[in-house]
C-alpha cells in the first residue's frame, strides 16, 4: 500500500489521526496532515483505509493494491 | 437475507458515495446502485462557499473522486433522476423518469435543500448556495460586482460574506444575532469573528430579522429588515438554513420529523437506513434524536450504515465535529457547545487569534473549539473524549439534553417502530 496526501485539500479535521495515529499526524501551525509512513505495514492497512474513507476533504489517496 | 444483498443508495453526494465506498472497502460483493438527482458526479460541498466561489479552484476540483475511482467502485450510477417515492416493504424506489429500482437494502441519503424567503421566487439577483450549479451562478453574479447582502448570520452566510469580501464586493451581512454564529459558538468566539469581519470590510447589520426582499422590474433591489430599514442590494444570498429532503418519502410510512427518524443504528425501518444531513437518528450517548448537517457526519454516518448492512453494526454515537474557514480563520468545533456553557481559553491567545477554547457545563467538558489551532484542538478532544461520553451518558436528564440543543428522545422504543409495516 502506498499512501499519498494532498496538503492543499486537507482541511485539518484530524479524522485521519483519530483513525490511524501511527500513519498520520498534523502540522503544529496549521493542522495540515503529516504523513508519517507512506508505506505502512499490513497490520495498519485497515486503519489507513478507514482514515482515507472518513477524511472529510478526500485528501488521502491509496495506491498499489490498496 | 442472502449473503450478498443488493444495496440501493438514494443520494449521490458525500454520504451516498461514502456509503458505497465503505461497503466495498468492507467487502460487500452484492449489487450497488447510486441514484442522484443532480447530473454531476459526486462532489464536495464545503469548497463551494470558499475555493469554488472565490475561483481559486475550478469546479472540477470539488469532485470527490476521479472517474477511474468511481469506475473501480463497481456501482451503477443513475444521475440526474430524482427519487419520487419509496415503498419500504418492497424496497423499491420510483424515480422522476418513471424508473423503478429494487434492492434488498435502501439507504436514504437525500440531504437537505436551502430554506428560502417567501418572496424570493421570480426575483433575479437572489441566490442560494447548495449545489455546484448554485455556486457557478452566484460566482458569475459576484463577478459583476456591486452591493451584496447576505441574509443569514450562520456558517454559510458568514463564509459567503468572507469570500465575497475577498472578491472586492461591497458586502453586508444581515441576521438576527448579535454576532455571526453567536448561537453556535457563544458570545466570546462570535465576538472575535465579528471583529474579524468588520476589520476586513464586511458591514455587519446584525440584531434585526429580515422581513423580506425589495425589488423592481423583477430584479432585487434590497433587503427589508423588520425595523423598516432597507439594505440596498444588487445581489442577495439567502443563507437561512436548510430543510431535509424528505418530501418524496411522504406516504412511505417512515417516520419523518425534521429528517428521517432512525434508531441508534441509523435504521428507519427493516432494511431501510438513512445517512448524512437527512438522517435524524437516536444518539445513544446524548440520549436523544440528533440530525447533523456537517461534512464529517456525512462520511462517518455512512461508515456506520455500511457496517450495519454488513452485520458489524454498533450504535452510531460520534462526537459531533464541524469546521468553518473565514478569511484567515479556521474554526473547528468538537463536541457540543451547549448554550450557556462556560468558555475558557486553555491554549494560545485570543488577542493573536490563535487559541483553543474549552466549553464546560456544570463543571464538565462538553466541547472544544480551536481557532487556527487544529492540532491542539483535536488533541484536547481526544483527552476529553471520555468526559464527553460521560456528559452524554445516562446521568444526563432529557431536559438537560434539550437545553444542550438536542431534541428529546422518543418516549419509548416502541416509538421507533411507528410507521413500520
Amino acid at each position: 500500500m502506498k499512501v499519498t496526501v494532498d496538503e492543499d485539500k486537507c482541511c485539518g479535521a484530524g479524522s485521519c489521526v483519530l483513525a490511524a495515529p501511527d500513519v498520520f499526524d498534523q502540522r503544529d501551525e496549521d493542522g495540515v496532515v503529516v504523513l508519517l509512513d507512506a508505506e505502512p505495514a499490513e497490520h495498519l492497512h485497515a486503519a489507513v483505509r478507514e482514515a482515507a474513507g472518513v477524511c472529510p476533504a478526500s485528501a488521502i489517496a491509496l495506491g498499489e493494491g490498496a | 437475507m442472502t449473503a450478498a444483498p443488493d444495496v440501493l443508495v438514494v443520494g449521490a453526494s458525500a454520504a451516498g458515495l461514502a456509503t458505497a465506498e465503505a461497503l466495498r472497502r468492507k467487502g460487500h460483493t452484492g449489487g450497488l446502485t447510486l441514484l442522484g438527482d443532480e447530473p454531476h458526479p459526486p462532489y464536495d460541498r464545503p469548497p463551494l462557499s470558499k475555493q469554488v466561489l472565490a475561483g481559486t479552484w475550478q469546479p472540477e476540483r470539488a469532485r470527490l473522486r476521479t472517474p477511474e475511482l468511481l469506475d473501480g467502485l463497481g456501482a451503477t450510477f443513475v444521475l440526474g433522476d430524482p427519487a419520487v417515492s419509496l415503498d419500504p416493504v418492497a424496497r423499491t424506489v420510483r424515480t422522476a423518469s418513471g424508473t423503478v429500482l429494487r434492492a434488498d437494502v435502501v439507504v436514504l441519503a437525500t440531504g437537505v435543500r436551502p430554506r428560502v424567503l417567501p418572496d424570493q421566487a421570480g426575483l433575479a439577483g437572489v441566490h442560494v448556495l447548495r449545489t455546484l450549479d448554485d455556486a457557478a451562478a452566484l460566482r458569475a453574479a459576484l463577478l459583476t460586482g456591486g452591493r451584496l447582502v447576505v441574509v443569514g448570520d450562520g456558517v454559510l452566510g458568514a463564509e459567503v460574506a468572507a469570500t465575497a469580501c475577498g472578491l472586492g464586493l461591497d458586502v453586508t451581512l444581515a441576521g438576527p444575532q448579535r454576532a455571526p454564529l453567536e448561537a453556535r459558538l457563544g458570545s466570546l468566539v462570535s465576538g472575535v469573528l465579528a471583529d474579524l469581519h468588520r476589520e476586513r470590510g464586511v458591514r455587519l447589520r446584525l440584531g434585526a430579522a429580515v422581513a423580506g426582499l425589495a425589488g423592481r422590474d423583477g430584479r432585487v433591489t434590497g433587503v427589508r429588515l423588520d425595523t423598516g430599514e432597507v439594505l440596498p442590494a444588487d445581489v442577495v444570498v439567502v443563507a437561512l438554513g436548510a430543510i431535509p429532503n424528505t418530501g418524496w418519502l411522504a406516504g412511505s410510512g417512515l417516520r419523518l420529523d425534521d429528517g428521517v427518524v432512525c434508531d441508534a443504528r441509523c435504521r428507519a425501518a427493516d432494511g431501510i437506513y438513512a445517512a448524512g444531513d437527512v438522517a435524524r437518528w437516536h444518539h445513544e450517548g446524548l440520549g436523544g434524536l440528533l440530525r447533523l448537517e456537517n461534512r464529517t457526519n456525512a462520511t462517518e454516518q455512512a461508515v456506520a450504515v455500511a457496517d450495519d448492512i454488513l452485520g458489524a453494526g454498533r450504535p452510531y454515537a460520534p462526537v459531533p465535529y464541524f469546521w468553518t474557514d473565514q478569511f484567515d480563520a479556521r474554526v473547528q468545533v468538537h463536541g457540543v457547545l451547549a448554550p450557556g456553557a462556560s468558555v475558557s481559553v486553555v491554549d494560545g491567545d485570543v488577542a493573536v487569534r490563535r487559541f483553543v477554547a474549552l466549553y464546560e457545563r456544570d463543571g464538565e467538558a462538553v466541547g472544544v473549539l480551536g481557532w487556527n489551532m487544529p492540532r491542539q484542538a483535536r488533541a484536547l478532544r481526544q483527552r476529553l473524549l471520555g468526559q464527553l461520553r460521560d456528559f452524554a451518558g445516562s446521568h444526563v436528564e432529557p431536559g438537560k439534553v434539550e437545553e444542550a440543543g438536542f431534541r428529546r428522545a422518543p418516549r419509548s422504543r416502541t416509538d421507533f417502530s411507528e410507521g413500520q409495516r
